[in-house]
């Protein structure tokens, strides 16, 4: 299966022959124009000559050494990569979607506004917090414009001395980044050595300045926090809001609702939990969900019922605009898809899928590879490789020794408080044979590990590009392709 | 590993006191930890640090770290050269791998920073 190694790997620019076309044009009827003035142009700028079908087999080849969830598993933990079904891109390319303008009136375009709505209510209800707006772009933007309504709610109230975020040691790095960018103070709050929040250190930092607290949901280390609701009612009673990354949300579609749970704020990665394409194919979305008091905030737009007409508001005190027109809007349509195609009872086997899936992995590899935390764990589980390293063979070795069996690296390094983590999410769309497989893989790289330690430390072998000198890469890049090497 | 003339912090920096003088840089241990270093973010000569805070940033092709001072007091000097070849961090931890100097303002800091001895259990934890 090395045939990926053999294939003409000459870039394009290499593939050049001088005169060279793609396309042969007619004789001109035109009559000729004067150019601009010469010292206006490049006079030297080499672009490739290639023949169309050279062309072809050129961009042919660089899409068969594309890696994704349509061609392998894929277990990158906290990325939720599951599998993208087809029907959500049929409903986005309809032509009543797809062709409309984000200048169009709402009166004209009634059935988008009238998805949004419904996409609105479904995330409304599967999080149990009333108020959406689909408006933010990405995760991370989901959180920003969170951490901006928690600040006008404080505001709002005369309470601007509030401007700590208090945000977990396991947390995303998006999280502390979204809260400095609001203007927030970032205070790290301790996990205990079962990968809880320290509620003590939790108690003794929330206090008057408190804005918010950020919290991952099952945390970064895939576990439910079973301090949960003490958590929320602490922060309440000091006057601070509590927001939910909702990142993993994965793991609770129809088993809990965040704002049950006395969650204020939250957002949704729409490209992990509701299956749009995201690792390179995105856009992403992140809608940002909030309790029915927080509403007002919202950024704008967000779709109304009016009577039976479809409208798109600016509510009341809202943040304001936080991107040009209306989200991510054919991502919106593949999410709407998803959840209607799913159901309330899918959505809910989802959850239980992905937790079992994670758990088997965990069950079947404890006995090779340490546990960040030694419980059942929910969507993802968080390995360690410090058995390997022992026997001189890092995390990072493991995972591209993965690379050579046909499966996604894990997540690796993260969370960071984990020693040489390896983050395995398989999520709920992947078969027991395909479990099993990698757990066998796992299992044949730790042999190696103490039988041929210098294979995994060399590995990959049989991709078509192999180990990668990062270091190197990230201290002297090489930005721009040279004509002349 | 650890030179035994040296001073340690929890954070994992490492002192080396030469009169009034303390030249700071990451432990071997540290270096270890981050993996390969690609960029040091440090201030400028002259600027105040006061002892376990702030003062810059290390980013490997892992992640990326504050890095803390261990001692406080006046930067008279900041090694340009791990600027431009960052790998000197893990080549040589305690020599040329070496970020800062700095006039140290307090002695009796010295006193909350470890030997090498209770810097090894300190890892080892």
């Amino acid at each position: 299966m090395n045939t990926l190694n053999e294939l003409d790997r000459r870039l394009l620019m290499d593939r050049s022959v001088e005169g060279r076309r793609a396309v042969a044009l007619p004789e001109s009827d035109v009559p000729a124009q004067p150019m601009p003035d010469a010292a206006m142009l490049r006079d030297e700028l080499p672009l490739p000559e290639i023949s169309q079908l050279e062309v072809i087999r050129y961009f042919s080849l660089l899409s068969h050494l594309n890696f994704s969830i349509d061609t392998n598993f894929y277990p990158l933990g906290s990325c939720t990569m599951k599998y993208n079904p087809k029907l959500n891109d049929a409903m986005a390319s309809l032509p009543g979607f797809a062709g409309i303008h984000p200048n169009q009136p709402a009166e004209q375009v009634q059935g988008a506004v009238q998805l949004m709505y419904e996409l609105q209510g479904a995330l409304g209800e599967v999080t149990g917090l009333p108020g959406v707006s689909l408006a933010p772009l990405a995760g991370a933007q989901g959180e920003y414009a969170g951490l901006l309504i928690a600040r006008a709610y404080h505001d709002m109230r005369k309470d601007s001395a509030r401007t700590v975020a208090l945000i977990p040691d396991s947390a995303h790095g998006t999280n502390p980044a979204s809260a400095a960018m609001t203007g927030l103070e970032v205070v790290t709050v301790p996990s205990t050595a079962d990968g809880n929040v320290d509620v003590e250190a939790l108690r003794s930092l929330a206090d008057e300045r408190t804005a918010v607290f950020m919290l991952t949901l099952p945390s970064t280390l895939g576990l439910f926090e079973p301090s949960i609701l003490e958590i929320t009612e602490l922060i309440h009673s000091v006057g601070g809001l509590v927001y939910a990354d909702g990142a993993n949300m994965n793991a609770l579609l129809g088993m809990v609702r965040l704002g049950d749970l006395g969650f204020d704020i939250c957002h949704s990665n729409l490209h992990k939990t509701f299956s749009t394409p995201h690792g390179g194919g995105g856009p992403g979305s992140g809608p940002v969900m909030v309790t029915e008091e927080l509403a007002k905030f919202l950024p704008e737009p967000v779709a109304v019922l009016d009577g039976d007409t479809y409208r798109l508001t600016e509510p009341e005190n809202s943040i304001g605009k936080i991107n040009g027109f209306h989200g991510s809007f054919n991502i919106l349509v593949r999410a709407y898809t998803y959840i209607r195609a799913m159901g309330g009872d899918g959505l809910k086997s989802v959850a239980e899928n992905a937790i079992i899936n994670a758990n088997y992995i965990q069950a079947q590899l404890k006995d090779r590879y340490d546990l960040a935390a030694d419980r059942y764990c929910m969507h993802e589980t968080v390995l360690s490789a410090t058995r390997q390293k022992k026997r001189g063979v890092k995390g990072l070795d493991i995972a591209k020794r993965l690379l050579d069996h046909g499966i996604h690296a894990p997540t690796m390094y993260f969370p960071l408080i984990v020693e040489e983590a390896l983050m395995v999410e398989p999520t709920e769309t992947e078969s027991k044979e395909t479990l099993d497989r990698f757990i066998e893989v796992m299992r044949q790289i730790d042999d190696e590990v103490t039988n041929d330690p210098e294979t995994v430390r060399t590995a990959p072998h049989t991709l078509p590009v192999t180990r990668l000198d990062e270091a190197t890469a990230a201290r002297k890049p090489y930005l721009r392709w040279n004509h002349t090497p | 590993m650890n030179p035994p003339d040296l001073k340690y912090s929890k954070e994992h920096e490492w002192a080396r006191v030469d009169g009034n003088t303390v030249t700071v840089g990451i432990t071997q241990f540290a270096a270890e930890q981050l993996g390969d270093v690609v960029y040091v973010d440090l201030p400028a000569a002259g600027t105040e640090v006061k002892q376990f805070a702030r003062f810059g940033e290390i980013e490997s092709v892992k992640t990326v770290s504050d890095l803390f001072s261990p001692v406080g007091g006046q930067i008279i000097e900041v090694n340009d050269d791990v600027k431009d070849n960052p790998e000197k961090v893990n080549e040589d931890t305690y020599g040329e791998g070496w970020l800062l100097k700095i006039e140290l303002s307090d002695a009796s800091q010295l006193d909350s920073l470890m030997d090498a001895n209770a810097y090894e259990s300190h890892i080892s934890n």
